[in-house]
């Protein structure tokens, strides 16, 4: 049985059948053809999926897609600017090196961007929790806890 | 040789921008048309023989479009030693050998399939424990080796041995000896990004790989190898890479999944692409192998080591892959690591039914590492001098020859021990209450490329555009460890460009020159040599066509400025007389007179003068290619001897560590790493591979362990197998960069991506035993092990 639903993806309405059993990550990935989204253990244990829903960091390989309906989600391409351009958060995981394979990433700038957007002077402590959820095998995560704290006191003064 | 433009300057990584804003393209993104999903069926017994394959209701379900045994597919042999196969015909092994699999237009359906097929078997006797894999009577993992004849026993038939000096003579002039057994487990590369390949054939039935390799060139090697067993003799593989979600030594060898793909896009037509789940990856993807080392070390009144004696013992698991070879790369820290002139070394491997192993970041010197040093802190106490003046005491020098033939060029190992111990406060106890405690280990370790295949050549092209980019063809593989970063800031510093005008290209055997694979820290070292010398080939090009074209250029561009500039007046500069190529330089992407006026109009851009090279009668593109082999040798491993690397890499590592005596957690306070590095090419790059090796040494210390009983995994995901996270690597990690500035590395550069790892659990384990006297000589370090040997000494 497919249900029609539609969301706020990024910004945009769209509308997707879905069947009762399919994820929110495929119905990004293979439905929509958004492949910024990782799925690196589809258990909800590594975070490579993350996206933003209402707000809220969340695994999208744990989140039955249905239940998006009615809700605002932003995924990783939904971060850069009009002109191609990274936004803050990206453009400082760039410049701090917290970038090695890559396949973390996504998921990582988008737990950040739910931290800072709801907390926009996070202690060291604060991005540390934040990030718990989302596992790196390259970096041992020095620079990109580096690059969390960089990105969000350049936001607090941009405000 | 300190005056670089780009190295040792902050880089940018040419593939951060995409990879942050979820546009890299992995294996997992990438779609062919018309391309099916393959799934695989694998055993679920450890060792049995296969009865029979029903597979007649997977056929019948909607959507499938092959189904696959041994029974209807060419026989092809995988492995080093040949003595694995893509599919498994009369018996199964280990838990995960491959058995059928089928290919579908969704990989729900491919899912569905799989689990109709259904295997009878007949259950044989396993055997699990390479102790009891030696003894007679064991059952036989294999019958009969790759050529069809006999085995009488289970051990792998690789020698490792090495002896130097007088063992017994070492012996004897010892005051004081230790002996001591390490053992370690298996662990796993756990790459965020799953294994995986697309594979597709054309109608000339030449194959396209998209493969998750580190080795691109030796994949197309037994690829092609694999089209001739299925009787598509002289055809070809084009292997490409695409964006890789780490790789850690798992893209080393060919896998089984790989050719079954291939059987599958053969048999329906159609490219067909299979992916590893994460529980498939944990499962069913070879890990780091596990091997027990029993060391005795010696030295006289004076604290010099006078012998070493070492024996290995690998469990090999079913199949055989290049964790086989490990003690190839043991014997390098058995032998070198500090001077010891009475060495016996020996390895053996014993096939059992469990999972079969493969490469690691390190390649058994985290393993050797991790016996010596913690046997060398033992060692110390023993002779009672402190643990720090006594790895002084026993370094090794530049310049010397170690036991194993090996020609040390640089050596900053007293730099980076005399730099642990003061950043680490060696000798000053941090509370007398607390339980804390420091440690610290060295290594050394392949800084030069490493000669295990008869070449450790790699090759480079540079092809000049008419508006003075250089494309960079290179068959190294980056795998997120910033290999793309260095080389462009080679190309660029070698050649007189800027970074941006470097486009480092796709890895593919059909575009780029052959390179044997990006393993043993050797992508940096030789990427960058062959950048170096394709730079000066082209330069020396650019600038015996510049001796026509400069003059001709510069007086255009006079004009234009005098146009610009009214009263200007140009220097009495005899031009055409000043164009020799050996007065020309490049730098920053233009062409001028080195000791020449420096008049802006004399600099003429290099794609300007490209396009004059070019549009001409007779015109040229300039394109170089290089190839390079480092001066190295291929050691004889049966011998222990061989000069394997044309430099070592040394480091050392401390940590401080608090213990609770009551629950057995270990916290580490910081820790502290030094590492001769030979000359800092990307700095912030190199702190990425030394915070993360270091990272995964951590867990390699206290978390990480792939458990297995009766060769069946247990804890195939991130609940049961911990890796670290935010919060286990929550401690200051000071690095600090010895810069030897080596002779054969690129300005000065060794290879650095794997000895971030090496000595990590040895300095942990060395701290604990320093905060609360036990040692524990089996990794992990988990807090049941220091409960149960506090109660022990308690006793």
């Amino acid at each position: 049985m497919k249900t029609e639903i539609s969301f706020i993806l990024n910004g945009s309405e769209v509308q997707v059948s879905v069947h009762s059993h399919h994820r929110l990550i495929d119905v990004l990935r293979k439905q929509l053809g958004q492949t910024g989204t990782k799925e690196g253990c589809g258990e909800g244990e590594c975070g490579a999926c993350t996206v933003i829903i209402d707000g809220r960091a969340v695994n999208s390989c744990l989140y039955p897609a249905f239940e998006v309906e009615g809700k605002s989600v932003t995924t990783i391409e939904g971060l850069q600017g009009p002109k191609n351009e990274l936004s803050v958060i990206q453009q400082s995981f760039v410049e701090q090196g917290a970038i090695q394979c890559g396949f973390c990433t996504p998921g990582m700038i988008l737990s950040a961007k739910a931290l800072i957007d709801s907390n926009s002077d996070p202690s060291e402590e604060d991005i540390r929790d934040a990030l718990l959820g989302n596992l790196c095998r390259c970096t041992g995560y020095v620079q990109i806890v580096e690059a969390v704290k960089k990105a969000a006191a350049q936001l607090k003064r941009k405000k | 040789m300190t005056d670089f433009h780009h190295i040792g300057k902050k880089a940018s990584r040419p593939d951060s921008s995409d990879k942050a804003a979820g546009k890299a393209h992995y294996i997992h993104d990438l779609q062919r048309p018309g391309m099916l999903y393959g799934k695989i069926k694998f055993s679920g017994h450890p060792h049995a023989r296969i009865k029979h394959i029903d597979t007649s209701k997977a056929e019948r379900l909607t959507g499938v479009r092959a189904v696959i045994t041994a029974n209807n597919t060419p026989e092809i042999r995988i492995g080093f030693l040949r003595d694995n196969f893509a599919l498994k015909k009369d018996k199964v092994r280990q838990y995960r050998d491959e058995v059928a699999a089928v290919a579908a237009i969704d990989p729900e359906i491919a899912k569905e399939a799989v689990e109709l097929i259904q295997v009878e078997y007949e259950p044989l006797s396993g055997v699990f424990n390479p102790h009891e894999a030696m003894k007679k009577g064991s059952p036989l993992i294999h019958e009969t080796d790759a050529q069809g004849r006999p085995r009488t026993d289970n051990l792998v038939p690789l020698k490792f041995h090495h002896e130097s000096g007088d063992l017994e003579a070492g012996k004897r002039a010892a005051k004081y000896s230790v002996e001591g057994e390490f053992s370690t487990p298996m662990v796993q590369q756990c790459c965020m990004g799953t294994a995986g390949c697309i594979a597709e054939f054309d109608m000339n039935n030449n194959l396209t790989m998209w493969a998750k390799t580190q080795i691109p060139f030796l994949a197309q090697r037994d690829f092609n190898r694999a089209l001739s067993d299925m009787g598509l003799h002289g055809k070809n593989t084009r292997v490409i890479v695409p964006t890789l979600g780490g790789g850690f030594g798992s893209g080393l060898d060919t896998h089984a999944y790989e050719y079954i793909t291939i059987l599958l896009a053969f048999q329906t037509g159609c490219p067909v692409k299979i992916v590893y789940t994460r529980d498939e990856e944990f499962a069913n993807l070879s890990p780091r192998q596990s091997s027990t080392t029993k060391i005795i070390q010696g030295c006289d009144r004076n604290g010099k080591l006078t012998f070493r004696e070492v024996d290995v013992l690998q469990d090999n698991g079913a199949y055989t892959s290049w964790g086989a070879t490990y003690p190839s790369v043991m014997m390098m820290p058995a032998t070198s690591l500090y001077r010891v002139s009475n060495v016996y070394f020996n390895a053996r491997l014993v096939y059992t039914n469990n999972t079969y192993c493969q490469a690691m970041r390190g390649y058994g010197n985290p393993e050797h590492t991790w016996a010596l040093e913690s046997n060398m802190d033992e060692l110390a106490y023993e002779a009672g001098i402190d643990r720090f003046e006594f790895r002084m005491l026993n370094r090794n020098e530049p310049d010397e020859i170690t036991p194993m033939g090996l020609k040390v060029s640089t050596c900053g190992l007293k730099e980076c021990l005399e730099t642990v111990a003061r950043k680490l406060d060696w000798g000053k106890k941090r509370t007398k209450d607390k339980r804390t405690g420091k440690g610290m280990a060295s290594l050394i370790h392949v800084g030069g490329g490493a000669r295990i295949y008869r070449s450790d050549a790699s090759g480079l092209i540079l092809k000049m555009d008419d508006y003075g980019n250089v494309n960079v063809y290179h068959g190294g593989v980056e795998m997120g460890q910033g290999l793309h970063s260095v080389l462009s800031l080679a190309v660029a510093e070698a050649l007189g460009v800027r970074p941006e005008k470097v486009i480092i290209n796709p890895t593919d055997t059909g575009t780029c020159p052959w390179d044997v694979g990006t393993h043993a820290s050797r992508g940096a070292f030789m990427a960058c040599n062959t950048a170096i010398l394709a730079a000066n080939k082209l330069r020396s090009q650019i600038f015996e066509l510049a001796e026509e074209l400069y003059p001709e250029e510069a007086e255009k561009n006079l004009k234009k400025y005098m146009k610009k500039n009214p009263g200007y007046k140009p220097p009495d500069f005899d031009v055409p007389k000043a164009s020799k190529c050996e007065r020309f330089e490049l730098r920053d992407g233009f062409v001028f007179i080195k000791d020449g006026p420096q008049e802006p109009w004399l600099r003429i851009e290099l794609g300007r003068l490209l396009r004059a090279i070019h549009f001409r009668s007779q015109g040229q593109m300039l394109t170089t290619e290089v190839f390079y082999d480092p001066p190295n040798e291929l050691p004889d491993f049966e011998r222990g001897f061989g000069n394997i690397s044309s430099t070592y890499a040394y480091g050392a590592q401390g940590a401080e560590v608090e213990v609770d005596t009551e629950t057995g957690e270990v916290k580490i306070l910081r820790m502290v790493a030094a590492h001769d590095v030979g000359r800092v090419l990307d700095p912030q790059g190199l702190k990425g591979q030394i915070y993360g090796a270091l990272a995964q040494g951590v867990g390699y210390a206290l978390y990480e362990k792939l458990e297995s009983k009766q060769g069946k995994i247990l804890n195939p995901n991130f609940r049961d197998y911990k890796i670290p996270t935010v919060r286990e690597m929550n401690f200051p990690i000071d690095l600090e960069f010895i810069e030897t500035n080596d002779s054969y590395g690129p300005f000065g550069a060794k290879g650095v991506a794997e000895p971030g790892l090496v000595p990590t659990a040895p300095a942990i384990a060395n701290a604990i035993y320093d905060a609360v006297g036990v040692r524990i000589r089996d990794l992990p370090i988990t807090p049941e092990k220091i409960l149960a040997a506090l109660k022990q000494r308690r006793r």
